[in-house]
């Protein structure tokens, strides 16, 4: 083989590989792995921190206080109306029944008291399970019909001492709840997230079918 | 170690290879269409309890109850008030939409004086006070000039305390000139009156619910006729219940593909028709002999003009029917054990008709013994409870005037009102007669026919003041607008003149907050009327309309609050009317305009349950629903038979232009094979005009293209229709 073949298929005259090349290898694989690593290391840890903001509540809650006064569970605050439609978050007016004045000792008690009952200010909660309103959503189908839980969506908020850290979406608005604190939406449990295949495995389990379209977006 | 482009293009592979076995880019790509959901602009109902009220409907005469689901504030469905003794739930297009009605376009958000020349729509905003101080000049300077007489008023309906309120302040004042728009209820009121030899308020009831056999002749069954839900629920049970319905019309109508039978008889040949039946009935002597007895009269005159104008060769002749089917027909009629019930009055029959034909229709009802018996047509006594509209406020000025229209009196005894003889009247030599109209919940510009003819009429009349919520043609041409409250925002009682056989009377309620500067315009005829001083304000001693209505309805107030309605469940229809006189001669039909030379065909109305041709504008959710074969972008589109289309060179789909006496239009022609040759039909209630953009210039209102004809004996207009041509554009 001729020295100037050697050189046209990329060997020395002698014909091993030559050694300038073989750096520039070693150089692209290294840049590969560390742009693989630093975008691995920034979707994985960095995005999610960037992805949400954090907010705190207009003042902490204890639901495991108040569930050890009321003989109706959730239901007791977080009620059914007259026409079977689920008030969501209690008002100021199902508070007021009870905190007209401050009870307690708690700080949270008296900014509730101070701020907005005097005021008659409904409280601005961030609300941690908000869905889209191209979503239909009926409360009572799931849990006076289905018979479900508040816990099976909702998790063990009814045993909580404080309200966690709102941790909202800056592209969507919506709580992390949604997607769930899994990044990779991995879920352990049925209350890990809240997003429409959350919805979807559960009514393919229970009613063999995901159901159609418009069963929920109306 | 050399970094060259391959190293940064390796860095980038890599950093793509990372990137996709990382979260980001499926979740940053959900997020993203998540983010496009919730754009700042776009429309989102807002959050708060649900909660639903109930309310009446007032888009048309039918009479509907509603209940209407509140978020919070702000109203997002009307659905039909369960257990109402019209509608028990059911809601149609027109009244589904009427949320468009009240956050619509169309609105009128405080009083407004013209500013420009009249029809231009140029407005300036003034206040309430002002607005009242200047309607209440504008009286007295009629009144202190004696030309009292010349203050007229055009109200939707002539019942209820709203209306009558406008019939009190121009009594107080000494004018007779109450007037309302007519409808098909006025010429069924004329005709029981006439035939029974009643007076005062009385209507038409249809005992659908217990009859055999529904012969009608043109009512749009399930098109909107009468009270278009209860319509709908009975044809819906007479199918059920293989009842037999047979329709009597020009066309393969709705009602007709509903029906068991389409009678294809020649336009306006309907009366004839009904009196060659009866003359059968007469003839084989199938009548009802004890209805043709004892309290009745006239039966001996009436069977002989049967005999002799109505023989089985000249009925045929005229109708286009075969003297056989007539005779089958009429045997059907007369068998008792069918138990039937004839009833006329035009499509939606929003407006009224000839005097002939309701008067044979009537009177074929009573040769078979189907007058104020189950089943049949009865004579219905309206609800008597407004106290104060029988004292002598309300007759004591205006005794021995006669009206403008000259209603009640003389030829058109029967009669009300006749505002289809108004423009006439107002276009006559000299000064107009009307002074200064007041028009509430009418929209006589667009529903009388002959637009033109009424067009100047009212450009003639010195100064108009409208009350009306939305901006409609008639309001177009006032001097001075001051706004009512929609029927979503007012107290109003509206007893129901729609066929019923049981009173009722519906309770609109202020269901939402008024949206804008807007009052009840019974209110403002109070404060009006209390401008105005004594004497006149000593006739209105009410607060407001709320005091007025609350005491005007007495015990019934509260519960009609609750409830929605008050029905008289114990009423028994057709007491007081048990005489009848059978008509010895009967008018003329109405004669068509239009030289039968230069305009061989005939144009008439066609109706559907997705265009309501009365004072109320179609709403943009209804208007979507009209069909291309009636509307096609905004040019109407007219139907005739193919062989029709054919003989005059016609193309299906193409333009034409469609002539007749009082106006042309161009059209899109297409061919159906359901209507009979030499008849063109359009459809009623498009052509409105105005600046709401989803409502205006779309068609042609009817009332351009088909004049008026006065009928000789109810006053009232009885044209169905007009000669047209129409040529290939």
């Amino acid at each position: 083989m001729s020295t100037s073949n050697h050189e046209a298929i990329g060997l020395a005259p002698d014909g091993n590989p030559k050694k300038s090349e073989g750096s520039s290898n070693g150089v692209i694989v290294l840049f590969f792995i560390v742009g693989f690593a630093v975008s691995m290391a920034f979707g994985w840890l960095v995005f999610p921190k960037l992805l949400y903001s954090e907010k705190n509540q207009p003042f902490d809650f204890n639901h495991k206080t108040h569930m050890d006064l009321v003989d109706n569970g959730c239901e007791s605050c977080h009620v059914f109306r007259e026409d079977g439609t689920y008030a969501g978050t209690p008002t100021l007016a199902q508070c007021s029944d009870c905190h007209q004045d401050v009870q307690g000792e708690s700080k949270d008690e008296e900014i509730f008291v101070n701020e907005y009952v005097a005021n008659n200010k409904e409280v601005p909660w961030l609300i941690y399970s908000r869905q889209p309103d191209c979503v239909f959503f009926s409360h009572a189908a799931h849990v006076k019909m289905a018979e479900m839980e508040c816990k099976d969506c909702h998790g063990d908020i009814g045993e909580s001492e404080s309200l966690k850290v709102y941790r909202e979406n800056r592209i969507t608005g919506y709580s992390q709840d949604i997607w769930g604190e899994n990044i990779a939406g991995i879920r352990k449990n049925t209350w890990d997230g809240m997003k429409m295949t959350d919805c979807g495995k559960c009514h393919e389990e229970k009613m063999g079918s995901k159901g159609p379209c418009f069963q929920c977006h109306k | 170690m050399k970094i060259d482009r391959r190293s940064f293009l390796a860095l980038g592979l890599g950093a793509a290879a990372g990137t996709a076995l990382t979260p980001l880019p499926w979740k940053l790509t959900d997020d993203i269409s998540i983010w496009t959901q919730n754009w700042r602009w776009l429309p989102v109902p807002g959050d708060g309890d649900v909660t639903m009220e109930i309310g009446a409907c007032t888009l048309c005469p039918g009479g509907c109850g509603i209940s209407v689901r509140k978020v919070g504030d702000r109203i997002v469905k009307i659905e039909g008030l369960p257990g109402h003794p019209v509608n028990d739930g059911g809601v149609c297009a027109l009244g589904i939409s009427g949320t468009q009605l009240l956050y619509g376009g169309s609105r009128i958000k405080s009083p407004m004086k013209r500013s420009g020349e009249r029809g231009q729509n140029k407005w300036s905003p003034i206040s309430w006070d002002d607005a009242i101080a200047e309607v209440t000049a504008q009286i007295k300077t009629l009144v202190e000039a004696g030309k009292q007489e010349s203050l007229a008023c055009i109200t939707g309906s002539g019942s209820g305390t709203t209306p009558l309120l406008f019939k009190r302040l121009l009594a107080v004042l000494g004018s007779p000139n109450f007037m309302t728009t007519s409808s098909m209820a006025d010429s069924y009121s004329a005709v029981i009156r006439k035939m029974h030899r009643l007076s005062g308020a009385v209507d038409a009831g249809f005992d659908f619910e217990n009859t055999g056999f529904v012969l009608s002749f043109g009512s749009g069954i399930v098109e909107g006729w009468g009270s278009p839900l209860r319509m709908i629920r009975t044809a819906n049970d007479l199918k059920t219940k293989k009842v037999s319905m047979v329709q009597v019309e020009q066309r393969l109508s709705n009602t007709a593909a509903f029906t068991q039978a389409l009678v294809a008889v020649k336009p306006g040949m309907e009366a004839d028709l009904a009196l060659g039946m009866a003359a059968v009935i007469v003839a084989e002597n199938l009548h009802n002999a004890s209805a043709v007895g004892g309290s009745s009269s006239g039966f001996a005159e009436f069977a002989a003009m049967l005999k002799q104008q109505f023989s089985p060769d000249a009925v045929s002749a005229k109708t286009g029917l075969k003297s056989t089917a007539i005779a089958e027909l009429a045997r059907k009629f007369a068998d008792p054990a069918n138990r039937s019930l004839a009833i006329c009055g035009r499509g939606q029959g929003s407006a009224p008709g000839s005097m002939r034909e309701f008067m044979a229709v009537h009177a074929l009802n009573a040769l078979v013994g189907r007058v104020n018996t189950q089943g049949g047509v009865y004579a219905v006594q309206a609800p008597d409870y407004i106290d104060w509209a029988k004292d002598s406020s309300m007759t004591a000025a205006i005794t021995g005037k006669i009206r403008i229209d000259e209603a009640g009196v003389g030829a058109f005894a029967h009669t009300d009102s006749l505002l289809n003889r108004l423009p006439a009247k107002i276009l006559a030599k000299g000064d107009s007669p009307v002074g200064l109209l007041l028009v509430s919940e009418a929209n006589p510009v667009y529903t009388l026919a002959g637009t033109k003819q009424v067009m100047e009429a009212f450009k003639k009349i010195p100064y108009i003041v409208s009350f009306s919520a939305t901006m409609d043609e008639t309001t177009a041409l006032a001097d001075i607008i001051l706004p009512n409250h929609s029927y979503l925002e007012r107290y109003q009682d509206i007893p129901v003149r729609a066929g019923l056989v049981k009173p009722l009377i519906n309770l609109a309620k202020p269901v939402a907050a008024p949206q804008y500067d807007t009052q009840n315009v019974g209110d403002v005829v109070i404060k009006i009327a209390k401008a105005l001083e004594t004497p006149v304000a000593d006739a209105f001693p009410w607060e407001n309309y709320e005091d007025c209505l609350a005491k005007t309805l007495g015990d019934k107030w509260e519960p009609m609050k609750e409830k929605g309605f008050w029905t008289d469940e114990a009423f028994v229809p057709g007491a007081g009317a048990t005489a009848f006189a059978f008509p010895a001669q009967l008018p003329d039909e109405p004669a068509l305009a239009g030289d039968e030379k230069t305009m061989a065909l005939v144009l008439l109305p066609k109706e559907s349950m997705r265009l309501w041709g009365g004072a109320v504008a179609d709403l943009p959710f209804v208007l979507k629903t009209v069909p291309d074969t009636d509307l096609k972008g905004n040019q109407v589109v007219v139907e005739v038979n193919p062989k029709t289309g054919a003989s005059l060179g016609l193309a299906d789909g193409k333009e034409a232009l469609l002539t007749t006496a009082s106006g042309s239009a161009t059209v899109t022609v297409t061919f159906f094979e359901g209507i009979m040759e030499g008849v063109v039909a359009i459809p009623k209630g498009l052509g409105h005009t105005g600046s709401e953009k989803y409502i205006a210039d779309k068609g042609v209102n009817t009332g351009d293209l088909i004049a008026p004809f006065e009928d000789p004996v109810s006053g009232l207009d009885a044209a169905f229709g007009t000669r047209a041509s129409l040529k290939r554009a």
